[in-house]
This record gives structure tokens, sequence and C-alpha cells, in this order.
């Protein structure tokens, strides 16, 4: 059911500049994993690379499934997903929000309801379920973001600083939901820059020094 | 003063009384440049996508070409359809000119590229994260452009609104191809032009307030576009 990841040798470059410089690991599935590194260090590129919206200038990332290396075609695409930092919520309710990733893929009507009621009343927005999703706090915006993503049943998740700028109150909720995330054999990939919530939530820490991944 | 005051009051009267002339040119103004719109936005819109969503070669200077025929003279795409369907032109076997489809065809000609540059304004303008959430969703390539025109669709709604406003008050291209033939080709613009020549002012006046009271719908119409799509964060 649930994915494994391999990067090998995974070089980025912007403007000339060197991102990565040759990143190596092997994410087993079902685990957590926090990656930690200063800003600019490379950790929101390499997640980028990981969930196939950028390509890398040289290197393999592998999605292994049962033993076999995945194509990466739509099909693989669709079991892994990404919060970015800015989330990026349509210009729409929070229902229509969270259903889009259902309704590309051709779910019935009914279903979607169903699910979307189910996913929001994990991330404890269900009341603001027709609010626009435009008009919410930053904190609830990254709500809706993992909603979006957990209600497309992902087997690997990539969550790009999900409490950065986010009240506490509302960091409670998100980490409440990552180890319930787990349980349902998801593989979690997350950046941050909270020492403690990555020892509280990872598995295992890993940290992008000098373009490399390296064991924290 | 009296004057005026008597010629406004008779044409209100007109408007009032639903005046089956002013009822006739009114609808055939509303039919020639509703069905321009129509094809230039079913033509302008996905011009505009592909300008806005994908590299082309030369795609800088094509949006450049565009923004300046927005200003096109109606007079000059007024002479150039004439030019096309006289009978010694290009097209002049099919017979069009003088007739309705005429009208419709330099109106078409005039809101297309208002349609193509407002509407690439504004998925241009859509924020680069929604290209990247989609894709995060996984969306297909058809699939991340639809989000991305459903995003911006409050400013394509604008644009269209803006050609249909540019066309419904234009009057120098379909005087040209149109003939101004009555009950066939005369419309509101055109039937003011020559009412005000003959000295007959209560019918122009009813048709100024009639275009008047579309280009306030108009208005009121995109500023609630404008509004519903600006919301407060």
């Amino acid at each position: 059911m649930s994915l494994s990841l391999k990067i090998e040798n995974v070089w980025k470059s912007y403007n000339r500049e060197p991102v990565l410089k040759g990143c190596t690991y092997s994410f087993d599935k079902g685990g957590i994993y926090a990656l930690m590194g200063q800003n600019g260090s490379g950790k929101s590129t390499l997640l980028r690379i990981c969930s196939m919206i950028e390509k890398p200038d040289k290197g393999i990332v592998s999605y292994i499934s049962a033993g076999n290396v995945l194509e990466q075609d739509i099909s693989l695409k669709r079991k892994i997903t990404l919060v970015l930092p800015t989330v990026g919520v349509f210009n729409d309710s929070v229902y229509r929000n969270v259903a889009y990733g259902l309704k590309i893929r051709g779910i019935p009507y009914k279903e979607i309801r169903e699910r979307v009621c189910n996913i929001l009343e994990l991330v404890k927005l269900t009341h603001k379920k027709d609010q626009h999703a435009l008009t919410l706090s930053s904190g609830e915006t990254q709500r809706v973001g993992i909603a979006r993503a957990l209600i497309i049943k992902p087997e690997m998740l990539f969550l790009d600083e999900p409490t950065a700028s986010v009240d506490t109150a509302n960091t409670k909720i998100i980490e409440d939901v990552i180890p319930e995330m787990k349980s349902r054999g998801i593989t979690i990939i997350l950046t941050t820059h909270d020492q403690l919530q990555a020892k509280r939530l990872a598995d295992q820490l890993l940290i992008v020094k000098d373009g490399k991944l390296i064991n924290g | 003063m009296e004057f005026l005051l008597i010629s406004f009051s008779k044409a209100v009267s007109l408007v009032l009384g639903f005046d089956r002339e002013l009822l006739h040119i009114s609808l055939l103004s509303l039919k020639v440049s509703g069905l321009a719109l129509i094809i230039a936005t079913a033509t302008g819109l996905p011009v505009a996508a592909l300008l806005g969503l994908k590299k082309i070669p030369f795609r800088g200077l094509l949006v450049s070409i565009f923004n300046t025929l927005m200003g096109l003279p109606p007079v000059v795409v007024g002479l150039f359809v004439y030019l096309l369907l006289s009978r010694s032109g290009p097209l002049g076997f099919l017979g069009l000119l003088y007739t309705p489809s005429a009208m419709i065809t330099a109106q078409t000609i005039l809101s297309f590229p208002i349609i193509v540059s407002l509407c690439h304004a504004a998925i241009v303008g859509v924020d680069p994260v929604i290209r990247q959430a989609s894709l995060t969703l996984g969306a297909t390539e058809a699939q991340v452009a639809a989000a991305i025109i459903r995003e911006a669709r409050y400013g394509i709604m604008s644009g269209i609104i803006a050609g249909f406003g540019r066309v419904m008050a234009e009057i120098g291209a379909i005087l040209i191809v149109g003939g101004n033939i009555a009950g066939y080709t005369r419309v509101m613009t055109t039937t003011i032009a020559l009412e005000t020549d003959k000295g007959n002012f209560e019918l122009a006046l009813a048709l100024g307030i009639i275009l008047l009271g579309l280009s306030l719908i108009i208005n009121a119409v995109l500023h609630l576009v404008q509004k519903k799509g600006t919301i407060k964060r």
C-alpha cells in the first residue's frame, strides 16, 4: 500500500548557484521524516523535487512499491502530494477547495460530500465549510491545505513548513493530525525550523546542510 | 430649453409605450452585438489562454499587438470589412455587405482584441502558486489550465463585459458595412445619428435613453463582478 522513496545524487541549481549538491537518501514507507536546515539550504527545493513538481538537474528520484520502481506518470503523481507553505487556496469556498482533488479524479458527488465532511472534522474546520477560503486566518488556511491533501488519501505526503506563521492553537491541531496520518500508513516528510517539533513528530531527523542531506 | 424638455418627454413616452420601431431597433442592436461578442469570446478566450499558459514563440510580441489593437478605430475596421465584402473584394461572392452578418463580422473584429487582451491579463494575473497547488493535488495539464482559468473568471468576465460595452456603443464600423437600412440593418447608434440629422430628436433621444440604460446595466454588472472577485483578506 504505502510508497517508499529513494533519491540518489540529486543536484539542483538556481541561476547557476547550486542549492542541492548530490543528496542521497532512502525514505522507508510509513515513517515520519523531518528535514531541518537554514533558510535557503534547499529543504523546500528537495520537497518540490521529491513531489515531482520540479525536476532535478541531475540525479534519480524513484518511488518504490512492493519492490518495483514505479513509472513517474499521473497515476503515481496522484499517490503523492505536497502542502505548500503558502497553500495556494482557490478563490472559492472551503468546501470547494477541499473537494478539488476528488473532483479532478472523477469521484461521484455524493462520495465527495461525505469525504469532505469527514476531513473537515479531522482538521476542525466543519464550521467554516461554506466560508470563502481567502478570508481564513493563516492557521485555518494551512489546515485547509492539509485537508485538501489528506482527502485524496495520498500514500506519501510532503509538508513544507506546515506550522510556520501559525499560532499555538492551530499548531496543536496540525500536530495532532500528523500522527493520525501516520497511523493510516502514509509516509510523511516535513520541513520545519522548530527542533522540538521535529523531535516530537518525526521518527527520523534529517538536516540539509551545504547542499547535502545528512542524518540529524 | 422648452424644446429639449418636449423632446425628452416624447422620448420617454416612446420608451414607456414600447414603441414597435424602437423595440425592433433595440433588439437588433442586442442581437448583432450579442452574437459578435459570443463569437469573439469563443475564439478570443482560447487565444488568451494559449498566450497566458503556454510558452509559445513571439508571445510578448503577440500580446503587444493585441494590446495595440484594443484601440482599433471602428471606421478603419468598417473600411477593412467593407473592402473584404464588397463585390470586387475577396469575399464579395458571399453577398454579405449591408447585412446584419457584415455588422456582426465588424463588431467581432473590434471586440476580439479586447477579449484577448483583458482575458490574457486576467489569466497571467493568477498567483503562480495556484498552478503548483493544482499540480500537487494530482491535476493533469488540462486540469491545471482549467483551474487557472477558473481562478481568473472574474477578470475574464470583466473583459467580456468591457468588450460588450465597446461594441454596443460603436457606430463607425456598422454604419459602413451595414448601410443603416431601415428594418434590416438599422441599429441604435446608427438610428441616433440619422434621426439627429433629420431633426427627429424624439426617437434619437429615446434610443439614447435605452443605450444609456444598457450602459448603466453593463457597468453595474461589471462593478458587481469585480466586487465579487475582490475578496477582503
